[in-house]
């Protein structure tokens, strides 16, 4: 199993550490996670943890700008980073062999990064860019509004890449108070997959990142979303030919009882989606939304969404309505398909089928390191450490009566948001 | 389920780089060819192969024939109905799907080891014996359109589309999409999809690779029985297509599309085929301009020094014909001039200048040290070993790969770049809103 063989230790400035030694592994992969995204962003900053994500590419002393990019894929390795709602992520895989530079890399700039005026225009630009071709898409148009509508008060109401005014305006000291206050070893999430001697890379980790001083308490997120007390809609307009439909529900946090019954649910639904974010899900052509929509000739393909979070977040299920058809019908099936989850239990093959898709997509997921070290980090972020143990086991004893209860608790009229995008160049019938 | 018993594997070896010593390699009678690597890392298996039949192969009055017939394996066959099929694969957690390319079309599978008889057995049905449902081509077709309907909105997509009619002559399969057009699809009957299932695919000249926790001997006993008797199509396929002369001049072609925010644009020419011997020359280029690190040259330029743009970098795709060698960028309206200016710049620098030793030694290690962490899913491994037997690479490709790549020279470069990219004579596809 992927928590099979784990050590897990603190150092004295508070930086948690999980190595899983693979030692015949020719590579490895280290993840540095900070428990910061878009839930710690206030209005005016929105988008400022993926903005600091960016400016630690920008290089340090002693690693001037490319520099780190340079010597990583010079070994054969990659690395990247990923911003979401609770975390940033900062990761290398490399041979093994060369592991060391990964280490470097993330104590240097952990501390180090200088946020130079010239690097923050810059890169300002190229996140309004990365913006301007997420709103290119329709999709990302409606489900950004969508969001807003159906939470009001929590800072998940924003996607991470933040609203516009916000990237026109958030200054250079800004971004450097977020990094000083939330990027420090109390704050973070060590973890290491692969081809090494635990020990030796315990030792030099504590070198490393060891004389590195704890950070002051980071500030909490007070904000909790009221109940929803009734449906809401959202109608948004674009260029385009295609119309979308979404439908949002609150839905519970990662850590909270009802998530694995909701995870066997989704499963019936849409099929059981991939582990880890360098695999793409599976098609699942034999799953109830896409019976009832894509065989139905409603819609072009139907897909669901649920993020395991810290704090509750959305539930969605969004489809590609067919040329010549209506977003109502849309709807309408989406909706018929959820009220039957909560109406009569699910059948024993369609719950072993469910259970066995999300079993196998755990085996899957973890073949590469990469994976295993994101998955291991994640679950240290966003949950605990027990909950990547216990996926299995919770997973294996949902009943049906179970997705049932879920289904009434979650996937009522007065609990949800629904969204279309209306495309204002529409040549296939009415809307 | 036997994700807990088998633990014990987890600690046998690990797997080196792919070689004629653990790659194991049949011909079966009818011509398919199958290959085998065992790795018992996980207890899980996947299925890659190719049949040599793919959009060069269709009329352009039927463009998306291929890609149509691809998707309708899976759509029922003489036993199964396309509910049964899913059902069947999906209630185990496994996976298969279809996707034609310009020379060949391609499966791709995943499952737990326990199962893969039963994934064998449904791969050799769907591929012997559909039987293109009228109901499901009708179903398809309305799919296709939809998403015909979709691309017309995506500028990345349109800039593409715009890059190939620039690209390559009238006539030339290259120059058209693979998914077809809405008018194509309409006039593709399911007479045109039997006759072109019927004529055209055959084990010969295919290739299965399994990777996983399997016992060789099995598995080819399995596909022995379950594909051992499907016969040859009695028509030979040639599967090449005609020589392209570079661009002389810029050609250019702009698609307004009204409330855009962001200009995608690609810009390049035809490059060269799979076994053309400028090949590695031509990949070490395409790293140095805009592959290496955050995207090489381009990336450098076009995002980290000017701020122009989310991404810049360039592609170099190769087939059985000279695929598009590219630069493609994502960049605000307003700046769509600069960004050309800058594309161009690093093409001529390319074209010119030697690249400095120590460029070259850095992307030549790239692209040798990438090895172990593109071999390391079975996945990548099947990806690997098909790619040596569809372009005939010898099964100890991967293991003379660092040779090859480290004997490429930057004069080899500076002549590979100025042979096929010029910047002066480029096609150039624009797809985005009105400029400011």
């Amino acid at each position: 199993m992927i928590t099979d063989g784990i050590v897990r230790t603190k150092l004295d400035n508070g930086l948690t550490v999980v190595l899983k030694p693979l030692v015949q592994s020719p590579v490895a992969s280290l993840f540095l996670w900070y428990r910061v995204g878009s839930r710690n962003e206030v209005d005016g900053r929105t988008g400022i943890s993926h903005w600091v994500e960016h400016m630690l590419f920008k290089g340090t002393e002693q690693f001037p700008p490319g520099e780190a990019d340079r010597l990583v894929a010079r070994e054969g390795g990659y690395c990247n980073a990923m911003t979401h709602l609770d975390w940033t992520a900062y990761f290398e895989t490399l041979p093994a062999d060369r592991f060391d530079l990964a280490l470097r890399i993330e104590a240097d700039r952990m501390t180090n990064s200088p946020f130079r005026e010239e690097d923050v225009e810059s890169e300002r630009m190229v996140i309004i860019s990365e913006r301007q071709g997420y709103e290119n898409d329709p999709e990302f148009l409606l489900s950004e509004s969508l969001i807003a509508v159906a939470i009001t008060v929590h800072p998940y109401r924003h996607e991470t890449i933040g609203w516009p005014c916000d990237l026109q305006s958030i200054t250079r000291d800004e971004l450097y108070e977020h990094y000083r206050t939330y990027y420090a070893p109390n704050n973070a999430n060590l973890v290491a997959v692969g081809g090494f001697d635990p020990d030796a890379l315990l030792k030099r980790i504590e070198e490393l990142f060891g004389p590195i001083p704890p950070g002051p308490e980071v500030p909490p997120v007070r904000a909790v979303e009221p109940p929803q007390r009734g449906e809401r809609r959202v109608i948004v307009q674009g260029p385009g030919t295609t119309t979308y439909v979404e439908i949002a529900f609150h839905a519970p946090p990662a850590a909270h009882e009802d998530f694995f019954p909701f995870v066997v649910m989704d499963a019936v639904l849409d099929g059981a989606r991939a582990l880890g974010v360098f695999r793409s899900s599976p098609s699942s052509r034999s799953t109830r939304l896409y019976r009832a929509l894509v065989e139905t000739d409603l819609a072009l393909e139907v897909s669901t969404s649920l993020l395991p979070t810290i704090d509750p977040y959305l539930y969605s299920c969004g489809a590609t309505v067919r040329a010549g058809r209506r977003a109502e019908e849309v709807e309408a099936a989406i909706l018929r398909e959820l009220q039957r989850l909560a109406e009569e239990p699910v059948r024993a093959e369609e719950l072993a089928k469910a259970i066995k898709q999300t079993q196998a997509e755990f085996v899957y997921g973890s073949e590469s390191v990469t994976d295993q070290a994101y998955w291991l980090g994640f679950a240290e972020t966003v949950v605990s450490p027990q909950w990547l143990d216990e996926y299995l086991d919770r997973v294996e004893a949902v009943t049906a009566a179970d997705i049932q209860r879920v289904a009434q608790t979650y996937l009522k009229p007065h609990n949800r948001t629904v969204g279309w995008f209306v495309p204002e160049r529409w040549n296939g019938g009415e809307v | 389920m036997q994700v807990t018993s088998r633990r014990e594997q987890r600690a046998e070896r690990h797997p080196a780089i792919p070689g004629p010593e653990d790659i194991s390699r049949h011909v079966l009678p009818n011509g398919l060819v199958v290959l085998i690597r065992e790795n018992h890392v996980s207890p899980s298996v996947v299925i890659e192969g190719y049949l040599p039949v793919g959009s060069v192969h269709e009329p352009s009055s039927l463009a998306g024939l291929a890609s149509f017939v691809a998707s309708m394996l899976m759509r029922g066959t003489e036993t199964r109905t396309f509910a049964q099929i899913n059902e069947e694969i999906e209630a185990v957690g496994a996976s298969l799907s279809f996707g034609s390319g310009r020379h060949s079309t391609g499966f791709s599978g995943q499952c737990l080891s326990e199962d893969l008889e039963l994934l064998i057995d449904i791969l050799a049905d769907v591929l012997q014996h559909p039987v293109f449902p009228l109901e499901h081509v009708e179903r398809v077709r309305g799919q296709r359109l939809t998403a015909l309907q979709e691309r017309e909105n995506d500028t990345r997509q349109m800039a593409g589309l715009a890059f190939r009619e620039m690209a390559y002559p009238e006539g030339h399969p290259y120059r058209l999409a693979m998914t077809g057009y809405p008018e194509t699809i309409r006039a593709i009957t399911r007479e045109h999809l039997v006759d072109f299932y019927q004529r055209l695919y055959s084990p010969r000249g295919g290739a299965i690779a399994v990777v996983g926790a399997v016992d060789t001997a099995r598995v080819v006993d399995l596909l022995a029985s379950k594909l051992g008797r499907w016969q040859p199509a009695v028509e030979i396929t040639a599967n090449s297509v005609a020589p392209v002369p570079p661009p002389n001049e810029v050609r250019r072609k702009v698609i307004v599309m009204p409330g855009k925010s962001q200009t995608d644009l690609m810009l390049g020419a035809p490059g060269l085929a799979r076994d053309n011997p400028d090949y590695h020359a031509a990949v070490l280029a395409n790293t140095v301009l805009g592959v290496f690190g955050m995207m090489g040259r381009l990336g450098e330029n076009v995002r980290e020094r000017q701020g122009l743009a989310y991404y810049a970098y360039s592609a170099l795709e190769v087939d059985k014909g000279p695929g598009p060698w590219v630069a493609i960028a994502g960049v605000a309206p307003a700046n769509v001039d600069r960004a050309i200016a800058s594309i161009e710049e690093e093409i001529a620098r390319m074209g010119s200048e030697l690249v400095p030793e120590e460029e070259l030694a850095d992307s030549q290690a790239f692209l040798t040290g990438s090895l172990p962490l593109r071999l390391e899913t079975n996945d990548g491994v099947a990806g690997a070993i098909l790619d040596m037997e569809w372009y005939e690479l010898g099964l100890d490709y991967l293991q003379r790969y660092p040779q090859l790549i480290y004997s490429v020279t930057s004069e080899q470069i500076r002549e590979v770049v100025a042979r096929y990219l010029r910047p002066d004579a480029y096609a150039l596809g624009i797809a985005g809103p009105e400029g400011e």
